[in-house]
């Protein structure tokens, strides 16, 4: 037995040297195996914000979708694009939630202690974000087309509109890494985003058209990034895509990501 | 590797290391020399500074001012390098508990450098010998206290680092988990790793540690082998109760009479805490205290405590401060 060994509980361990450090791309992907990895043992927090939507989806179709659209069908025509782009901003507030358990729980702590690039615990939460999203639109939109939603812009459409919303959520999710560095607790994450995201989703055109609020209103409501998202996806989905909301969206994001992502990753690096 | 740490005489120094939060000075001057090798330990109650010591020292935290300097590098300027030879475990388990066992060690390794497969070999490697080979599937929410610190311990071990910091690696563990860190900790000593461990249980940092630090409010207050400290204490103390308060003085005086001298401040009127040699000694005082009619409630002989330590060092009780740099940095 060498001198180089840890005995333990009868075992021996041999010592192991310190190796070239991981690359940044390999310390993100195993970060994102990491997110992949807590929606396999954590499936409940996925369906936790997929039951919201669907139960909207469901309630709105139904009980006011007549009232609302003339009939069910034609409601959820309406509704879909509009109940994705609700349902994948309000879970883009677990990228910040998640970040914020990770440093109450310590583990923020051992990977900014290890020699890896930096950002990778954010990159790599962002990417397992990802996955995240896509299988609550999977959800939203299979529910959609069993209960008669038929998208005139076809598989392409829903596709398009789908990244757009990715896009978006990508961006937004940076506001919530912000928050989830500067508040103390996850639940209070949790808080401030339903202070936030309630309005912003509500006071849209989410649920009803523009045209049918009193002047004031519409006047605000137009401006809602949310509103520029739905019409986006909308268009999309339907095959009557405008540029000028896509592009709308695509400038916010990069307007988002450009302002929010340096200041979460200095906030980062900064001391705690 | 090993003739270069020989060579190399001191794994850590500190000079003067300054860190304030707001107007708390968590760190308020800490002179640190701590030689390649050897069990270091840092003796403190909460919030005396333990903990912001090692978050410096781990790059974690940016000094105010002064310097800290780890394995011939400087805490602020090489901070990566730094980062690449050392090893924390925290003072929570800093694990995920919703991932196994098998799975936290595999991430760890994966972000050491080492390839998916070496990954795998190593956790499981690393589980067997840390005896947690039968939960390796398991998530680490269904961790014991004592698996969750030993899962962390082991997560500081995938590749060996030349220092490991434990903060607080015994708090909230029962004495037979206790026992197994305590002997992980020689077992990575004796392969020549610099340990550098926190703790407020002198006890802890007299089995551990070949030297030690007591820190208060940010200062270190006293150094040396625990030998030296213990005997500025009394190797030995007995404490008791007297049933009546008034017999302070009676009391005091017949101790005098036995030892001379030995009496520790005290935190309540009816209480003593007294030096004593060996048990001998403790049945002269208690003997004459019977003689003198001084009845008792209770009595009990033990080795000193952090609270022995530091009445001897500060004549005032160690005391927790909630509003601690430590407390404050948790919640922050």
């Amino acid at each position: 037995m060498s001198a180089d060994a840890i005995h333990s509980g009868g075992e021996t361990l041999a010592m192991r040297p310190r190796t070239q450090p991981v690359s940044a791309l390999g310390a993100t992907s195993t970060l994102a195996w990491r997110a992949l990895l807590k929606i396999k043992h954590v499936p409940f927090q996925l369906f936790d914000v997929t039951i919201t939507p669907i139960m909207f989806t469901l309630l709105f179709t139904y009980i006011f979708g007549g009232a609302l659209g003339g009939t069910p069908r034609q409601y959820i025509q309406f509704l879909l694009p509009g109940i994705l782009v609700q349902t994948i901003i309000f879970i883009t507030v677990y990228t910040g939630v998640g970040l914020n358990s990770d440093i109450q729980k310590g583990l923020y702590d051992r990977f900014r202690s290890l020699p890896m690039w930096q950002p990778a615990p954010i990159i790599g939460a962002l990417a397992g974000d990802l996955i995240r999203y896509s299988i609550a639109s999977a959800l939203i939109i299979g529910l959609g087309l069993i209960i008669g939603f038929r998208p005139a812009g076809g598989v392409v459409g829903v596709l398009l509109a789908f990244a757009l919303v990715l896009v978006f959520a990508v961006a937004v999710s940076w506001i919530w890494i912000i928050f989830g560095m500067k508040v103390k607790t996850p639940e209070s994450v949790m808080t401030t985003s339903f202070v936030f995201l309630m309005p912003l989703t509500f006071a849209s055109n989410i649920f009803v058209g523009l045209e049918t609020m009193p002047g004031w209103l519409r006047a605000v409501v137009r401006h809602n990034p949310v509103t520029h998202l739905t019409n986006a996806s909308r268009g999309l989905m339907h095959g009557t895509p405008a540029a000028s909301d896509v592009l709308w969206v695509l400038a916010a994001s990069a307007a988002i990501v450009l302002v929010a992502a340096p200041i979460a990753l200095r906030m980062y690096h900064k001391e705690r | 590797m090993l003739p270069r740490r020989a060579r190399m005489t001191n794994a850590i120094e500190t000079t003067n290391l300054v860190k304030t939060f707001g107007k708390t000075r968590a760190l308020d001057g800490v002179d640190l020399t701590i030689r390649s090798g050897t069990v270091y330990g840092i003796l403190g109650p909460n919030g005396a500074g333990k903990t912001t010591t090692i978050r410096v020292l781990t790059t974690l935290l940016k000094p105010t001012s002064g310097r800290a300097v780890v394995l011939g590098h400087d805490v602020v300027s090489e901070a990566a390098s730094v980062r690449r030879k050392v090893s924390l475990t925290g003072q929570y388990a800093s694990v995920d508990e919703d991932l196994t066992g098998q799975e936290n060690l595999v991430l760890v390794c994966r972000l050491m450098g080492l390839s998916w497969a070496d990954a795998r070999a190593r956790a499981t490697e690393l589980l067997g010998a840390f005896g947690l080979a039968d939960a390796a599937g398991r998530q680490v929410r269904t961790f014991s206290g004592g698996m969750r610190r030993r899962i962390d311990i082991a997560a500081s071990l995938v590749t060996t680092p030349e220092v490991l910091f434990l903060d607080e690696p015994t708090s909230g563990l029962d004495p037979r988990s206790r026992n197994q860190v305590w002997d992980l900790v020689r077992q990575i000593a004796a392969e020549g790793t610099t340990v550098l461990l926190t703790t407020q249980y002198l006890e802890e940092a007299d089995r551990l540690a070949e030297r030690l630090a007591v820190i208060d409010h940010g200062r270190v207050i006293a150094e040396g082998t625990s030998h030296d400290l213990k005997s500025s204490v009394g190797s030995n103390t007995l404490h008791f109760h007297l049933a009546k308060a008034e017999q302070r003085d009676a009391a005091q005086s017949v101790i005098s009479g036995v030892l001379g001298n030995g009496v520790l401040p005290a935190t309540e009127p009816s209480a003593f805490t007294v030096k004593v040699t060996d048990a001998g000694a403790a049945a002269n005082v208690l003997a004459a205290l019977a003689r003198a009619n001084i009845p008792l409630t209770d009595f009990a002989l033990g080795a000193p405590s952090l609270d022995d330590v530091f009445f001897a060092l500060t004549g005032r009780p160690a005391e927790d401060k909630p509003k601690s740099d430590d407390a404050k940095e948790v919640a922050a």
